[in-house]
């Protein structure tokens, strides 16, 4: 970050010199800018950051995109909206960068893509989980890397219904996130066991569950199964309590995003074990690009990647992939090609859907195990965002026409 | 039955646990506030301090044994309790003298420190402490499991207030503490070295801080956001049960805890013919209760009326009229200004319309805590209410963004038309809590109210179509309305409403006296400052195309008040530097350092110690010097 800066000093001292524009553009990398909470955020932004790093160099090491170099020039949002606009205004305005990339709250990414779509510049929404930034609000200029939480919940819906279990209790961080996880879950349950109760709600503010009373009420419902969307500190809470207390005993479980490593190392031999999660288990894969991706990765940092770090390396080759096949930086040819753009990740090819931008990056879907003292995904299977989606015509009914 | 009734009986054994955890924060704080009167915002910085301390101190010592694991749990308290003292001598004690509330600015800046500096030692992950040793498991009450480790914390609470009752009631130190809380100047002047007493009191106050942190190990995982959370938790806690009432913390804990646990208990209710989620209510209980104790019993449960402090600076000098060349220099600066970003760095414009408009924000903020002697620490929900009033309006109702922006001032000015009438039957911290409990309540209702505000997600798409998509035109608009709201307030503090104003703070009894109605008077004050924050507000929404709840939450009345004091209180032009400075040092060390936070914080500690009088003050004493 440091000498990345010096170089941009270095740079603009360039420019303040007046040397001949034509000239500087030859050997002026091509600027990416991207913004993101990395201090609200700081465990999943980290890896995130070093998975960037990663990219960044292996992409100018090929040649970088339309015979420059690339750079990513990093700034953080303050985890609100605000503050990201005014940032992004910042990278467009003195950084001239060519699209903007980044942002983890849903918040904060709605605001951003609503930044593009007035500013026309195109914007790659690595990690916010929201569905209205690709459906309901979705818009020319936004694209978005991650499965959506609709995609993630439906995901788990299929070892949901095999257990076949009838009273369900639910638990949800209460914001836009838990919400819509939640609602995606009860519809798509209902569709397909009719029977299905649902019979304990607890909303929880993020970041501040009472586990003990929240894991008491639960129990006192009586549920054969629980859908839970807590992640991050609540979700290490509510394990430690629940188990203190015996509420899983006998009871599925079903969490989002439980095996992403961010959330379920830091459980350590604590990890529930039998739990149905969705996740990254990375000691695990064995396809070529995640090899080449995990040795390359573990070569650099000494460091394995979390999930963030495959987040935040596919966003940079999904952006370098978009300006090489636009070649030119003309900010609609990009969004143009963005459109329908595959490209190899860690996770096997993906594609930014024509349809409604949101890209098929899947996610893994297994069940906690242990080994050695440390929570790991077990029975895992990779799932497909694409196969996850609802039909064209339901998106076509919610997004709003260009 | 009896099914319900073990159900009732845990869900009260764990609101008793809770309650023990919240008294055990808030004991420190209400402690420390008693005898210096600072309010501490660094308490929460402590208390999560305490908590890494012992994560890793438990780590030293064996996780396994109990000596190791209470061993670590006391040598954290000891640390932490240790950081106060020092913070105490190396930074409060340089600005007693200050103007009031200042140290909380320097307080505020020790959060941004602690923030970084835990960062930087213990990284980003969040941390899951050890189990206590031999209470790992849980005890059966009726069928029920509830954790062993809740029953230790159901008694130590009260242990934990016992041993404080017995230390201040029935020792000689304790004598010293309770006389410096009802009057320090007399306790000085009979001979006891003030100076000793405030640094130990900060001892024992941090050190509670750490040891409700400790103590939370097996409970609660170590990570970066606790800070924040935990000091609200311990003001609202501290302000029900009265402050510098130890007792009264406890009660308020207890009420507290046990309403959060029966919402949790009661869960999804038919009411009414539809489902009331209280689960929902979680997240503002606290405040709700908090704003009915104080509308209904203006200082806590158990507190007392506080003693004015004698000396200090209760009183500020009156403030000079403005001189001749007073006007033609403002506006002078204001051209300037309305052509500095047309040199072509466009993100200037973007820069400086901020500040703009965190200058009129802080300028509302100033009116009533300055002239007005009153200080809100929720004044970002007339901000918010206003840009959220605007952006419906532009949305909903499909008006120009012209016309929507008259929405702001108007949705501003009535909420603080609203609440202001609570408040202004308060005073000091009080009334400042009360202010929080209000924005809390309104920041809640936003975050929740999903159709109508979009909830956590906000609103998008607030961008102004015709003349005003110009972003120089936006920019020379948002100037002028900003600064015709500015000088407007200046003028007004001169006004003889400003007059009337300033007597009510300085001399109540008098200005009754003299035929002004105070209330009433301070009541107007609320609306207008409510008002313009309210068109600062709107004026943001159209500026970012967007908004969501942070815009009503307490990092922005945070931010407000930071920039009020760093320009200092008693200075008209002061808040204006204050946000200029403000802004502009986030923007640029945000941009330069990965370890912003930090940076900022020693920023504004430098300031605070170099100017105690605030930018504004130290450059009327420059000019008065000259």
């Amino acid at each position: 970050m440091d000498r990345r800066h010096v170089l941009k000093i270095g740079g603009a001292a360039a420019a303040a010199l007046a040397v001949p524009r034509a000239m500087a553009q030859a050997r002026e990398p091509i600027r990416i800018g991207e913004l993101n909470s990395y201090k609200v955020f700081a465990a999943f932004l980290e890896p995130y950051k070093k998975g960037m790093d990663l990219a960044v160099d292996e992409i100018n090491a090929g040649g970088g995109a339309l015979g420059r170099p690339i750079e990513i020039v990093v700034r953080d949002d303050n985890g609100q909206p605000g503050d990201a606009v005014r940032v992004a205004e910042e990278l467009l305005a003195r950084e001239r960068v060519s699209m903007l990339m980044g942002t983890f709250a849903s918040n904060v990414g709605l605001a951003v893509s609503s930044f593009a779509k007035e500013r026309k510049v195109p914007f790659l929404a690595s990690e916010p989980l929201t569905d209205k930034i690709v459906w309901e609000q979705g818009n020319r200029y936004t694209f978005r890397l991650r499965a959506s939480t609709y995609m993630q919940t439906a995901m788990l819906v299929p070892d949901a219904v095999r257990v076949a279990k009838r009273r369900w209790a639910i638990v949800y961080p209460n914001y836009e996130y838990g919400q819509s996880a939640t609602a995606a879950f009860k519809k798509l349950m209902q569709a397909r066991q009719p029977n299905i109760e649902f019979v304990a709600e607890q909303a929880t503010p993020l970041g501040r569950i009472e586990a003990g009373p929240v894991a008491a009420a639960l129990q006192a419902a009586r549920p054969e199964a629980i859908f839970s969307s807590l992640f991050g500190p609540d979700l290490s809470r509510f394990v430690r309590e629940g188990t203190t207390r015996g509420l899983f005993r006998n009871v599925e479980v079903f969490n989002l995003l439980a095996g992403e490593p961010e959330y379920l190392d830091p459980l350590l031999d604590e990890a529930p074990v039998g739990w149905y999660v969705t996740g990254y288990p990375w000691q695990d894969i064995k396809t070529p690009e995640h090899d080449r991706f995990l040795s390359a990765y573990q070569a650099k940092f000494r460091d394995y990647p979390r999930l963030g770090s495959v987040v935040g390396y596919a966003a940079v080759i999904g952006a370098a992939e978009a300006i090489r096949k636009a070649g030119s930086l003309e900010p609609e040819k990009i969004v143009d090609a963005m459109k329908g753009l595959s490209h190899s990740t860690p996770f096997g090819r993906i594609v930014y859907r024509t349809l409604d931008h949101q890209s098929t990056m899947g996610a893994y879907v297994g069940r906690i195990g242990l080994r050695n003292g440390k929570g790991v995904m077990t029975d895992w299977r990779y799932a497909d965002g694409a196969e996850y989606l609802p039909t064209d015509a339901e998106i076509r009914s919610l997004r709003p026409p260009e | 039955m009896s099914e319900i009734f073990a159900d009732i009986l845990i869900q009260f054994l764990n609101g008793l646990a809770g309650a023990s955890s919240l008294f055990l924060v808030a004991a420190g704080l209400s402690l420390i506030f008693g005898v210096t009167r600072i309010v501490n915002f660094a308490h929460g910085a402590l208390f999560m301090l305490g908590l890494y301390l012992a994560w890793s101190l438990i780590d030293l010592f064996g996780r396994s044994t109990l000596l190791g694991f209470w061993g670590g749990v006391l040598a954290a308290a000891l640390c932490v309790g240790a950081i106060g003292a020092a913070i105490e001598v190396f930074v409060l004690r340089r600005i007693y003298k200050a103007p009031e509330l200042f140290q909380l600015l320097a307080t505020f800046a020790l959060v941004l420190i602690i923030k970084d500096a835990v960062l930087y030692f213990w990284g980003a992950e969040e941390l899951l402490g050890p189990r206590a040793p031999g209470l790992r498991g849980a005890v059966e009450i009726f069928g029920r499991r509830l954790p062993e480790y809740d029953l230790l914390l159901i008694v130590a609470g009260p242990l934990v207030l016992c041993l404080l009752w017995l230390l201040l009631h029935r020792t000689r130190y304790g004598m010293f503490v309770r006389a410096a809380t009802q009057d320090r100047e007399m306790l000085a002047a009979l001979g006891t070295n003030e100076r000793h007493l405030f640094t130990s009191v900060f001892f024992l106050g941090a050190f509670l801080a750490g040891l409700g942190g400790a103590l939370q190990i097996p409970r609660e995982p170590a990570q970066l956001s606790l800070d924040l959370a935990v000091i609200s938790d311990a003001f609202v806690v501290v302000v029900v049960g009265g402050m510098g009432s130890i007792g009264g913390a406890f009660l308020a804990a207890l009420l507290i805890a046990q309403a959060k646990a029966l919402c949790i208990a009661l869960g999804d209710v038919a009411m009414f013919g539809t489902i009331v989620s209280f689960s929902k209510l979680t997240l503002v209980v606290e405040f709700a209760i908090m704003a009915a104790v104080l509308v209904l019993r203006p200082w806590g449960l158990l507190g007392k009326p506080l003693a004015l402090a004698r000396g200090g600076s209760a009183h500020a000098s009156p403030l000079d009229p403005p001189g001749q060349l007073f006007w033609p220099t403002s506006l002078f600066v204001l051209m300037l200004l309305a052509f500095a970003p047309l040199g072509g760095d466009r993100y200037l414009l973007v820069l400086m319309g901020d500040i703009a408009v965190f200058a009129l924000f802080a300028v509302a903020l100033h009116f009533l805590m300055g002239p007005g002697g009153l200080v809100s620490f929720g004044h970002a929900a007339y901000f918010g209410l206003g840009s959220y009033a605007a952006a419906l309006a532009f949305l909903r109702l499909d008006l120009p963004a012209e016309a929507a922006l008259l929405a702001a001032p108007l949705a501003g000015g009535l909420a603080a038309l609203l609440f202001g009438w609570f408040c202004v039957r308060l005073s000091g911290v009080y009334l400042a809590m009360l202010t929080l409990a209000f924005a809390q309540i309104a920041w809640s209702v936003v975050f929740q109210w999903n159709d109508a505000t979009g909830g956590s997600n906000g609103l998008i798409g607030l961008w102004p179509a015709g003349w005003l998509k110009d972003r120089t035109l936006y920019f020379w608009a948002t100037l002028a309305l900003c600064a015709a709201g500015i000088f407007f307030l200046w003028r007004t503090v001169h006004a003889p409403f400003g007059l009337a104003l300033r007597a009510a703070r300085d001399q109540p009894m008098r200005a009754e006296a003299v035929g002004i109605d105070t209330r009433r008077v301070q009541w107007l004050a609320f609306a207008l400052s409510g008002a313009f924050a309210g068109l600062a507000g709107g004026l943001f929404a159209f500026a970012k195309g967007s908004i969501s709840p942070d815009t009503l939450g307490v990092a922005r009345s945070v931010d407000g008040l930071a920039m009020v004091l760093l320009g200092g209180v008693h200075t008209l032009t002061g808040p204006v530097l204050g946000a200029a400075v403000f802004t502009w040092l986030q923007d640029e060390i945000a941009r330069n350092t990965q370890y912003w936070r930090a940076i900022l914080g020693l920023a504004i500690l430098a300031l605070v110690l170099a100017f105690p009088y605030g930018l504004g003050g130290a450059l009327k004493r420059l000019r008065g010097a000259s």
